[in-house]
């Protein structure tokens, strides 16, 4: 059942790196993340990789291997044939602190800037009523893990950089939309979907929904609807008409 | 003096988990200024790993709920060796704990008139868990981490700057609590990612770490799990109480290997799905034990009647607490009617149409689907017993968190008493958010009652720094050691010898080893430099581990009786003289001495909330004399 | 390559990408599929001839509704307001713009031409070729928000051609008719499953509980939205068989298989 398998790995720092090639036992059931774990406890000890709960829960351990942004826990040895190279790099759209470490804080500083949820004015803790119907929406995006797969496949930032001043990600448009569908929050977020958080930048070629570890959709469910959102806003005529003539007058 | 990067704050909270993240914004909301550390990134905090739900007695789904009927049940479940007043105070608060979650954006299940929905659980009377399909964990998490944020808005609204008066430090590591006399002046610790010093000088400390199941080699804990907070209290003189007690979690995933002791939800069971051996027997009638006869189903009709019918019918012994379902796991496969790969089976396929188990247990479809290619609305799983939480840890008042260290709290699975010798699933995140906010409370309490701050010693960081780098540079003092190496004989040694079924003799093994060990831990030799090296994490780690390990070796080797977490093959029988004997774990630096301690009598009120049969078959006939009952 | 990929502080790592599958497959087959149907589009619909089986009432899709003097006789269901037309105007002109539009600005053919035909990117995690983007926020893709409005016209539209291939029947039975009636099926599956239409009918509510009725029409439309890409392809396919099948019996280089 054992064998050995091919790897690259990608080993260097934000001055420079390369891809390493290793030869590494792989056992029946195993996971990427299995052998990498083989390669530092037995061939590089100082092999820097993030990993967390190792059941595709926490949202750590992303990476991309053979090119696909990916988690590493959730990525079974079997999906290769034997003789094929496993080719493991850390996620190229963030800068790299170390071997697949990245350093991903563009997400928290996305995070921070999408208002918080707006508690509905006077109603009291206890006194929340909401439907099932009416908090399945939001529910599907509070699945995201924050792996953050979704902000480094997204080629707004990935290829370019330019780019991440103006646009918060897949991730965290979808957290506008979780807030913006939430039954019970009380602030406005369409507007600012658009003119704040980027939303504009999607062309909704659907690669954050290919790469969710937690299969959200988020290009159907979060970011069509905003954007719809924002057309009934900002691209219905009579509106904008409306609008153009009061700011004129 | 060591080159090091300093910050000064009223708390500093180490663990961003859910107790923690609650802790900090208590404190904040005091008015403090809190840096919250972790060895994670922010929001992965192994609280996302709890499935099933936060036990509060809301009353949502059955009417006659309330904190009295909650009470009782953590109580029995931790057969009576609880902290009564923790128990009381978990019991009486969780609700609005729950509650405020929501106006902070949270988005439980709801039930048909919109309130949040309940659901069944282990050792709960009633349907008392707050829930999100099978991802609570990561719900209380994601919402804390939000409201987080919403006050870094509120502060940059006001200042300008975001990380005014909460500021998270991940992927930093805290090795060592520093001290001015005998109060807390700080914390030192290390960048993971840089490998750099890092002092913070505070008053009050919050340890908020989790629990220690990485010292076992089949666990449903991460990496994180190497009982830090319980370590550093240690060594900053406080005590731990309860280290016998470690839950092992009936059901966790046995194939394939490499993801054994991952955790199968309770929720699996409170659905309606049910354990079965090899022969296709449902066991678990077999296994009811006698404190708890009577209150359980003896057929398989009656069992099932209760899914629809709570009113007329008793509960599946599926849903006894997790002790004696581990337990009787263990002994069938033991007896050999296991599973093919060593458990047994749990099975909800034939339970539930497909359509309704992915709705209701998404995560769980998707954990087996996807790693061990099993497809659970067609086919049973394999489970077996894994290491899941330790009941022990930091002996503190319960209204405070206040550990005896002054300026130190603890919360959450670090801390102790809440649970007692065994904690029914659901209250973990309860506690955490009921003893999470207490500790900010006791926290910034201490920190507005001070008159002077403390200060943190040039030579106590000095002496921190030079720990820390030792293994990069270590002694010759025989062959040198690779920390993995040592990692897993700990673990396995833990997982062999101080497991499930326990013995004085293996106990003694165990203690050898671990001896050994710390012999061995100078001689560890990490390679490459300190930029984010988990050789250098894992040394450090090590040493944590091999500390807290000692704890629950020695407590388990003192406490001849089985009661809850802690059983022993040769004692196997509960003892009522050592029900409210609690074994208290201290160290004088290397050594770790175990002491006996009686515990504070429960207050007559919260006795009174038993039937005196019910308390008879945990408590001395003396205990019991003060009982209204007795007294008839 | 120094802004994507290649920016400074990215690991460095040179190429482009490092899948190993065959990443340009699906690409090349959108744009291969794309172009075949814009190739026979354009010719058909300027050819002027075969679009019209006066004996069985074959009115082919992509010349309706036909409104002026140069259509066939019979073949203007709706009337003749409008003159004789040059000969370089599609007799389709007055829909064929708008389903155009409604397809151009479709949330899946946009996926499909700015992966396939503009690259941007062509596949996930395939750098792309281009050296700045600012994607839908300006024009001219910021018209792409007017999807909702060709959607509008598209559903009108759609009635045009359920009474073309309803209206067939009068005629009799044939293949003919099971084709004309299977393409408009399709066709409405298509517009019906439109993202716009989703939003319009239900997802823009914040209280679905308050709204039985949309949601359960939400709902339908979620699910059929959920095939919103392969609707956009096969009603492709059914248009130009449709078409060809109408040009065909009309040039009379096969006859209609007669039912009844």
């Amino acid at each position: 059942m054992a064998y050995e398998a091919k790897f690259r790995v990608w080993r260097g720092d934000d001055s420079d790196g390369e891809l390493r090639d290793y030869l590494v036992e792989v056992n029946e059931g195993e996971v990427v993340l299995d052998i990498i774990h083989r390669l530092q406890a037995t061939q590089t000890p100082d092999l820097a990789v993030r990993w967390n709960c190792k059941a595709g829960k926490c949202g750590s351990c992303s990476a991309e291997i053979n090119g696909r942004p990916r988690l590493l826990c959730m990525t079974r040895m079997s999906t290769f044939t034997e003789d094929e190279t496993v080719t493991v790099t850390p996620m190229r759209t963030f800068p790299v602190v170390r071997d697949l470490v990245t350093d991903v804080s563009f997400n928290y500083t996305k995070a921070r800037e999408v208002p918080s949820f707006a508690p509905p004015p006077g109603v009291a803790p206890g006194e929340y009523r909401m439907l099932q119907v009416d908090v399945e929406r939001s529910q599907e995006f509070r699945k995201c893990i924050e792996c953050f797969l979704c902000q480094n496949t997204c080629h707004v930032v990935r290829d370019h950089e330019e780019n991440k001043e103006n646009f918060a990600g897949p991730r965290y448009l979808m957290r506008v939309a979780e807030l913006e569908m939430h039954p019970l929050d009380s602030a406005d977020r369409v507007a600012a979907a658009q003119d704040e958080h980027g939303l504009g930048f999607c062309n909704i070629t659907k690669c954050c929904s290919e790469v969710c570890p937690e299969h959200i959709a988020i290009t159907d469910n979060a970011l069509i609807p905003m954007k719809e959102r924002v057309a009934d806003r900002k691209y219905d005529p009579i509106v904008w008409l409306g609008d153009k003539l009061f700011r004129r007058g | 003096m060591t080159e090091v990067e300093r910050h000064s704050y009223d708390v500093v909270v180490i663990g961003a988990g859910g107790a923690g993240l609650r802790a900090v914004i208590e404190a904040r909301e005091r008015g403090l200024s809190v840096a919250v550390v972790c060895k994670s990134l922010f929001g992965k905090a192994h609280t996302v790993m709890a499935e099933g739900g936060c036990a509060a007695s809301m009353g949502n789904a059955n009417p006659n709920d309330n904190w009295q009927v909650h009470f009782r049940d953590t109580m029995r479940g931790g057969k009576f060796l609880n902290n009564w007043r923790m128990a009381e105070l978990h019991a009486q608060e969780a609700p609005d704990r729950v509650w405020e979650l929501e106006t902070y954006g949270a988005l439980f299940d709801r039930t048909p008139d919109g309130r949040i929905s309940q659901r069944n659980f282990g050792g709960h009377t009633y349907p008392r868990l707050a829930h999100v399909g099978d991802r609570t964990g990561l719900e209380l998490i994601r919402t804390m981490q939000q409201k987080i944020v919403s006050l870094q808005q509120e502060d940059f609204a006001e200042s300008g700057d975001y990380e005014a008066r909460i500021k998270v430090f991940a992927e930093c590591t805290v090795t060592e609590l520093l001290k001015d006399g005998d109060r807390i002046a700080g914390a030192f610790g290390y960048w993971r990612e840089s490998g750099r010093f890092v002092l913070f000088e505070a008053p009050a400390v919050v340890l908020a770490t989790g629990g220690i199941g990485k010292s076992f080699k089949v666990t449903s804990n991460s990496w994180e799990y190497t009982g830090d907070g319980h370590a550093l209290a240690l060594r900053a003189g406080a005590t731990l109480i309860n280290m016998e007690f470690v839950q092992f979690h009936p059901t966790g995933m046995v194939w394939p290997p490499s993801v054994k002791g991952i955790l199968v939800t309770e929720g699996v069971r409170g659905d309606g799905g049910v354990l079965k051996n090899s022969d296709g027997e449902r066991f678990m009638f077999g296994y009811v034990p006698d404190v708890f006869k009577g209150q359980y189903a003896e057929g398989e009709d009656e069992a099932d009647r209760w899914y629809a019918d709570q009113e007329q019918n008793r509960r599946t012994p599926d849903l006894l607490p997790r002790d004696e379902v581990a337990r009787a796991i263990n002994t069938e496969v033991k007896e050999g009617r296991g599973s093919p790969h060593g458990g047994v089976f749990l099975d909800i396929a034939s339970r539930l149409p497909a359509e309704e188990i992915r709705r209701r247990l998404p995560s769980m479809y998707h954990q087996f689907k996807e790693l061990a290619d099993v497809d659970i609305t067609a086919e049973p799983m394999e489970v077996g017993p894994t290491c899941h939480y330790v009941m022990g840890g930091v002996e503190v008042d319960p209204d405070t968190g206040a550990a005896s260290v002054p300026g130190l709290f603890a919360a959450g699975e670090c801390s102790g008493g809440m649970h007692g010798s065994n904690r029914l699933g659901g209250n973990s995140l309860s506690d955490l958010l009921v003893f999470g906010r207490r500790a900010g409370l006791g926290a910034a309490a201490y920190v507005a009652g001070l008159d002077t701050r403390p200060a943190v010693a040039p030579d106590a960081v000095d002496a921190a720094a030079a720990l820390a780098l030792d293994p990069f540079d270590p002694e010759v003092g025989g062959p040198a050691e690779n920390p993995y190496t040592l990692q897993n004989e700990l673990q396995q040694s833990m997982n062999d010898l101080v497991g499930i079924i326990r013995k004085a003799d293996e106990m003694r093994r165990a203690l050898a080893t671990l001896d050994d060990l710390k012999r061995r831990l100078p001689n560890l030799v990490v390679e490459g430099h300190r930029q984010f090296n988990p050789g250098w994490h894992l040394a450090l780690d090590l040493r944590n581990m091999l500390l807290v390990s000692e704890c629950v070796a020695r407590a388990a080797l003192t406490r001849t009786e089985s009661r809850g977490g802690h059983t022993r093959d040769d004692h196997p029988a509960m003892d009522s003289q050592w029900r409210n004997t609690l074994l208290v774990c201290s160290t004088d630096g290397d050594a770790v001495a175990v002491e006996r301690k009686e515990q504070v009598p429960m207050r007559e009120d919260l006795l009174a909330l038993f039937e005196l049969p019910e308390l008879e078959k945990y408590y001395t006939g003396g205990e019991l004399a003060a009982h209204p009952g007795r007294a008839e | 390559m120094t802004s994507g990929v290649g920016a400074p502080t990215r690991a460095k790592i040179t190429a482009r990408t490092l899948r190993t599958d065959r990443w340009w497959l699906p690409p090349l087959m959108t744009n291969l599929g794309l172009l075949a149907f814009v190739v026979y589009a354009t010719i058909r619909s300027f050819m002027g001839k075969w679009y019209w089986v006066g004996e069985y009432g074959y009115l082919t899709p992509f010349y309706s509704p036909c409104l002026s003097d140069s259509c066939l006789p019979g073949a203007s269901h709706f009337g003749t307001p409008l003159p004789e037309l040059p000969g370089w105007v599609p007799l389709g002109f007055i829909a064929l713009p708008f389903l155009l539009g409604f397809r151009l600005t479709c949330y899946y053919y946009r996926k499909a031409y700015y992966r396939s035909v503009w690259q941007s990117p062509p596949a996930c995690a395939v750098a792309e070729p281009h050296g700045s983007y600012s994607g839908e926020t300006r024009l001219p893709l910021v018209v792409q928000n007017a999807h909702r409005y060709f959607f509008y016209v598209a559903v009108l539209v759609s009635v045009v051609n359920t009474y073309d291939a309803v209206v067939a029947f009068t005629h009799g039975l044939g293949l003919g008719n099971v084709i004309l009636l299977v393409n408009v099926v399709l066709l409405w599956a298509y517009t019906v499953s439109c993202h716009s239409c989703r939003h319009v009918v239900g997802g823009r509510l914040k209280h679905f509980s308050k709204h039985p009725v949309r949601y359960r029409a939400w709902t339908l439309v979620s699910r059929l939205n959920a095939r919103h890409m392969q609707l956009a392809w096969t009603t492709l396919g059914t248009l130009v068989l449709t078409d060809l099948y109408v040009m065909l019996v009309a040039s009379g280089a096969i006859s209609d298989l007669r039912i009844i």
